[in-house]
C-alpha cells in the first residue's frame, strides 16, 4: 500500500494502481473519455490531464501509476488549464447538434463541456465533417461527432472480439469506420452505444424516440437468456423505449447482450393481444376476462373427466410465480401432463428421473477456468455473457475445445475443435470419454469398447485433467439433440474421469426455474408425447406451438386435432386463431412482477415497469383467478411475492448418471439449432433484431 | 392647550379636503391616459408575449426539430411533444401541443429554442368557451404561424439586437 496525497487529502492505494482509479475510489472526480474500467487504457484524449509535483508538464491520469508520496492536484491552475485546453480542442471540431443528438442530455462530452468548456468558440475556421457508416439495424452512427477516444475500437477487440471498427488516419483526418463493408455481427454490439461518451454511436431503434430525462427508470431481469443479466427498462407514458444494462459485476458486469437490449421492440409490437377473444360458433368475438375466464372454466370442466387428455405447455421465459401457479393449477385439476421442455426432442432420460439444468460454477468464477469443453453449443449466440466469461479465460491461456456438428465462428482461440458432422456426435464425444477411461482407468465402462479414440480425443481429456478448473457445458444442440440422453451420460463420464464440473447450460431465462417449480411430466407425458398422442385439450403458456416447439409441424399438427386449445398469449396472430379456442392476453416481463432463477440458481425478482398493453393482465393473476373459479384451494394470494414464498425451498432434482446406463449402437444423429433471434415471442417481433445477419444466417435445421 | 387649538383649526379648515380635490382637478385636465379597449389598444413592445406560433424556414420546412428544450424548460408542463426520425431521417415532431390553459406565458419556451421555432407573438386576443380548443395542436400552431410570420419576423428582428 502506498499513500498519494490528491487535493490535500491523503488516499491509500495499492502500487502501480492508475491515479484516476485511486481518485474514483475516493470520489475525487476527473474527467476523462478514453479511460473505461473495462477496456485497456489507451490515454489518447486527454481530458483526465492533472498536475503531479515534480512533473514538469500535467500528467493523464489515467496512465500515471500512483506512487508512494505522490502530490497531485486536480482543480489547480495548471490542471485546470490544461483540461480546458484539451476541451476546447475537442470542441473545435465536434459539431454543435445537441438539439437533434439523442446522446443530448446523458453525454459525457456535454457533461464535461459544463465544467470546463468556455461559453464562446474562439474558433471560426471550418469543421471537418465525416461521413456515417452503416453499422447494421441496431447502431446509428454519426461519425462527425466522434471524438476519436477509441472506446468503440477497443472493445471490438478486447470484448466482442471482432476487427469490426477500427481507426484511419491520424489527427484531422482520423476516421473510425467498419473495417469492412460488412454490419456489425457481434451479439454483444450494442454495448458500443453505452461506451460512445458522445452521440456518435446510437441506438437505431430507439432513435429520435425520446429524451433521456423524459425516461422512467425501472429495474428489471433480461428474460432471453439464462445469464439474468441485470437491466434497466426505461419507459416514457407506459411504454418501454429501451432497455440498458444495469451494472452486476458478478452476472453481466457492465455488458449486456443484443438481444437483451433490443428485443423490447417486441413488447411494443402491434401484434401484441390486447383483449380477451373467444371462438363461438367458428366466430372470434372480442369478450371481457370474467366472461372469457368463465368459457375456459365451462370448457375444461367438460373435458376434464378425461384428464390424461389434457396437455400443459409452458414457456421456460416464463416467470417463476407464473410456472408455479399453472402446474399448481394443472395438477388441481389432475393434469399430470405438464412440461416446458419445448426444444428438447429426447425424453428417455426422464425414467431415471430430472436433472435441472445449471451452471455449477458462478457465472464470475468461469473466466478463472483453465479448461472448458464445450459440447453441442454455439455459445457465442446462444449466451453471449457466458462466452464472453470463457473468452476471458481463454485470453488468459485457458484451453477451449469443442465438439460440435459443426464449426462455428468463436471468437477466441479454439484449443481442439471437433466437427463431427459425418452425423457421428455421440461417438466422437463417446471417444472423448474412452479416452477419459483408458487414461485414469479406474472404472470399467465396458459399452465404450467398440469406440476408437485419436490424439485429438486424448488431448482434450489431458487438458481437462490437468486443469484446476475444469467445465464440461452441453448447449442448445446438444440439448435439441435426438441423442441427448446418451450425451449426457457419457459426458457425466468425461466429468467424473477426469474431475470436471458438468453443466447442462439452461437456456431460456427460467429453464432451471421452471425444474425448481415442478413445471415437469412427474407422472405425465412429456413435450413430445403431448404432441404425438393425439390429445383433446391443450393450454399453451407464453408460446406459440408451433414456433417454440422443435418439433414445430407435430405441434401444429396436435393443435389443429385438439377439441380446446387455450392460449395464454402475447401476441396475436393468424395461425394461432385457426386452432385456439380462447386467447387470454398476458402481460410481458416489463409489464409484471416475478422471478427469474438464473443459471447459477439465483432468484432474481423485479417489479412491473410499464401497465400491461391494453386489456393484458399479469399471468399470475389470471392463473390465480383461474384457480378461485374452480374452486382449488391455494389460490388466495394477493402479491406475486406470496406466491413466490410457496416456491423459495424447493429441490432443484437431480440424476445419479452412474446409475445410468445408456446403448451407443444406432444412436439418432438427428439435431435442431435454434436462431438466436427466433427463441421467443418477443424476440421474433423486434423488426431490428430480424434485420441482423445473425437472424438471416441461414441456419440448419436438420432431422 | 395649543394641540387643542391647533387640531380644531385642522378639523374646521377642511385643509386635507382642498389637498385631495387639487390633486383630483389637476389630473381631471390633464391629458388622459386611459385606453377605451376594444377600440382603441396600448402599443405592444417586440417582446410582447402572447399567442404561441411555430415558425417555418423561408423554404417551407418547419424549423422544429424535436429537441424538447422547450417541453424541459416549461416550467408549467404546458407542452407535450412526441417525436420520431422522418423518412427523409430528421428528427420531426409527430405531436407538438401547447395546453393554453397551463401556459403562464413566461416566454422560456422561445428563449430556450435553439431554432427559434416556438415564438410568442403579438396575439393575445383569443378566448376559449370550452375544453378541447385550448390545446394548441402543432397543425394550428404552424398555421398561427405562417398567418403572422411577417409580424413575427419583424419583431425578432426588432429584438435582434438587444440579444
Ligand atoms: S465512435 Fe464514439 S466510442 Fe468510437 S471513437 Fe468515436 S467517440 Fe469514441
Ligand atoms: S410561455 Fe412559459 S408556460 Fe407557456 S408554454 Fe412557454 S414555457 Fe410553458
Ligand atoms: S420548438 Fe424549439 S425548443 Fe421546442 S422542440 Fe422544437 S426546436 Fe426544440
Ligand atoms: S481518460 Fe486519460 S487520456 Fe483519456
Amino acid at each position: 500500500m502506498v499513500k498519494v496525497e490528491i487535493n490535500g487529502q491523503i488516499v491509500e492505494a495499492r502500487e502501480g494502481d492508475m491515479l484516476i482509479d485511486v481518485a474514483d475510489e475516493a470520489q475525487i472526480s476527473i474527467p476523462r473519455f478514453c479511460y473505461h474500467k473495462k477496456l485497456s487504457i489507451a490515454a489518447n484524449c486527454r481530458m483526465c490531464l492533472v498536475e503531479v509535483e515534480g512533473a514538469w508538464k500535467p500528467l493523464p491520469a489515467c496512465a500515471t501509476p500512483v506512487t508512494d508520496g505522490m502530490k497531485v492536484h486536480t482543480k489547480s491552475a495548471k490542471a485546470i488549464a490544461a483540461q480546458k485546453s484539451v476541451m476546447e480542442f475537442l470542441l473545435i471540431n465536434h459539431p454543435l447538434d445537441c438539439p437533434i443528438c439523442d446522446q443530448g442530455g446523458e453525454c459525457e462530452l456535454q457533461d464535461v463541456a459544463m465544467d470546463y468548456g468556455d461559453d464562446v468558440s474562439r474558433y471560426t475556421e471550418a469543421k471537418r465533417i465525416v461521413g456515417d457508416r452503416d453499422a447494421g439495424s441496431l447502431i446509428q452512427t454519426d461519425m462527425t461527432r466522434c471524438i476519436h477516444c477509441t472506446r468503440c475500437v477497443r472493445f471490438g477487440q478486447e470484448v466482442a472480439g471482432m476487427m469490426e471498427l477500427g481507426a484511419t488516419g491520424r489527427s484531422e483526418w482520423m476516421e473510425i469506420g467498419t473495417y469492412i463493408e460488412k454490419s456489425i455481427t457481434s451479439e454483444m454490439s450494442g454495448n458500443m452505444i453505452d461506451l460512445c461518451p458522445v452521440g456518435a454511436l446510437t441506438s437505431k431503434p430507439f432513435r429520435y424516440s425520446a429524451r433521456a430525462w423524459e425516461l422512467k427508470s425501472h429495474n428489471g431481469i433480461a428474460p432471453h437468456d439464462s445469464m439474468g443479466s441485470n437491466i434497466i427498462v426505461h419507459s416514457k407514458d407506459d411504454e418501454v423505449k429501451r432497455v440498458v444494462p444495469r451494472e452486476n459485476e458478478s452476472i453481466n458486469e457492465v455488458w449486456l447482450s443484443d438481444r437483451d437490449r433490443f428485443a423490447y421492440e417486441g413488447i411494443n409490437s402491434s401484434e401484441r393481444l390486447t383483449a380477451p377473444q373467444i371462438k363461438q360458433n367458428g366466430h372470434w368475438i372480442t369478450v371481457d376476462w370474467e366472461t372469457a375466464l368463465q368459457f375456459v372454466v365451462d370448457g375444461l370442466k367438460a373435458k376434464l373427466t378425461n384428464s390424461e387428455k389434457v396437455g400443459v405447455l409452458a414457456s421456460p421465459s416464463a416467470t417463476l410465480e407464473e410456472l408455479h401457479l399453472l402446474q399448481k393449477l394443472a395438477r388441481g385439476l389432475g393434469v399430470e401432463n405438464i412440461d416446458h421442455r419445448l426444444r428438447q426432442t429426447d425424453f428417455s432420460m426422464d425414467v431415471n428421473g430430472y436433472q435441472t439444468p445449471s451452471l455449477q460454477t458462478s457465472i464470475d468464477a468461469i473466466e478463472k477456468s483453465d479448461s472448458v469443453l464445450l459440447i453441442g453449443s454455439y455459445l457465442r449466440k446462444e449466451l453471449p455473457i457466458l462466452n464472453h466469461r470463457i473468452r476471458k479465460a481463454a485470453l488468459d491461456n485457458a484451453q477451449v475445445h469443442v465438439v460440435n456438428p459443426m464449426s462455428f465462428d468463436f471468437n477466441y482461440k479454439l484449443a481442439n475443435e471437433i466437427i463431427a458432422d459425418q452425423d457421428n456426435l455421440v461417438s466422437q464425444l463417446a471417444a472423448v470419454a474412452k479416452a477419459a477411461v483408458e487414461i485414469t482407468s479406474e472404472n470399467e465402462q465396458a459399452w465404450l469398447d467398440d469406440i476408437e479414440v485419436s490424439d485429438v480425443h486424448r488431448q482434450i481429456v489431458q487438458s481437462l485433467k490437468a486443469a484446476d478448473k475444469a467445465e464440461i457445458m452441453l448447449g442448445q444442440i446438444a440439448q435439441s439433440h435426438a441423442s441427448f440422453a446418451r450425451l449426457q451420460k457419457i459426458a457425466s463420464v468425461i466429468a467424473q474421469e477426469t474431475g470436471a464440473t458438468l453443466n447442462i447450460l439452461p437456456m431460456a431465462a427460467n429453464d432451471l426455474g421452471a425444474h425448481v417449480v415442478n413445471c415437469l411430466p412427474q407422472k405425465g407425458k412429456n413435450v413430445s408425447q403431448m404432441l404425438n398422442d393425439k390429445l383433446s385439450v391443450f393450454i399453451n403458456y407464453g408460446i406459440e406451438p408451433e414456433f417454440d416447439c422443435v418439433e414445430s409441424q407435430a405441434a401444429l399438427n396436435a393443435m389443429k386435432q385438439a377439441d380446446f386449445v387455450v392460449n395464454f398469449a402475447l401476441f396475436d396472430s393468424a395461425s394461432q386463431r385457426e386452432y385456439a379456442d380462447v386467447l387470454l392476453p398476458i402481460a410481458s416481463f416489463a409489464e409484471t412482477a416475478g422471478t427469474y432463477v438464473n443459471a447459477n440458481g439465483l432468484k432474481q425478482s423485479f417489479k412491473m415497469a410499464v401497465e400491461p398493453k391494453g386489456e393484458a393482465k399479469a399471468g399470475w393473476k389470471v392463473l390465480r383467478v383461474l384457480g378461485n373459479l374452480f374452486d382449488l384451494q391455494g389460490f388466495e394470494q394477493t402479491h406475486s411475492n406470496e406466491v413466490l414464498a410457496e416456491v423459495l425451498d424447493n429441490d432443484q432434482p437431480q440424476i445419479d448418471f452412474n446409475a445410468v446406463q445408456v446403448e451407443l449402437d444406432n444412436a439418432d444423429e438427428s439435431y435442431h439449432m435454434i436462431s438466436p433471434y427466433a427463441i421467443d415471442g418477443i424476440v421474433r417481433r423486434s423488426p431490428s433484431l430480424q434485420a441482423t445477419p445473425d437472424a438471416n444466417a441461414q441456419l440448419t435445421l436438420r432431422g | 392647550m395649543v394641540k387643542f387649538i391647533k387640531h380644531q383649526v385642522k378639523t374646521f379648515g377642511l385643509l386635507e379636503l382642498f389637498k385631495g380635490l387639487a390633486l383630483t382637478g389637476k389630473y381631471l385636465f390633464k391629458k388622459k391616459i386611459t385606453v377605451r379597449y376594444p377600440e382603441e389598444k396600448t402599443p405592444l413592445s417586440p417582446r410582447f408575449r402572447g399567442h404561441h406560433a411555430l415558425r417555418r424556414y423561408e423554404n417551407g420546412e418547419e424549423r422544429c426539430i424535436a429537441c424538447k428544450l422547450c417541453e424541459a424548460v416549461c416550467p408549467a408542463n404546458a407542452i407535450t411533444i412526441e417525436s420520431e426520425e422522418r423518412d427523409d431521417g430528421s428528427r420531426r415532431t409527430t405531436q407538438y401541443d401547447i395546453d393554453m390553459f397551463k401556459c403562464i406565458y413566461c416566454g422560456f419556451c422561445e428563449e430556450a429554442c435553439p431554432v427559434d421555432a416556438i415564438v410568442e407573438t403579438r396575439v393575445f386576443e383569443y378566448e376559449f368557451h370550452e375544453r378541447g380548443p385550448h390545446i394548441m395542436t402543432k397543425d394550428k400552431l404552424l398555421a398561427f404561424g405562417d398567418k403572422h410570420e411577417e409580424q413575427i419576423a419583424a419583431d425578432r428582428a426588432a429584438d435582434a439586437k438587444y440579444r
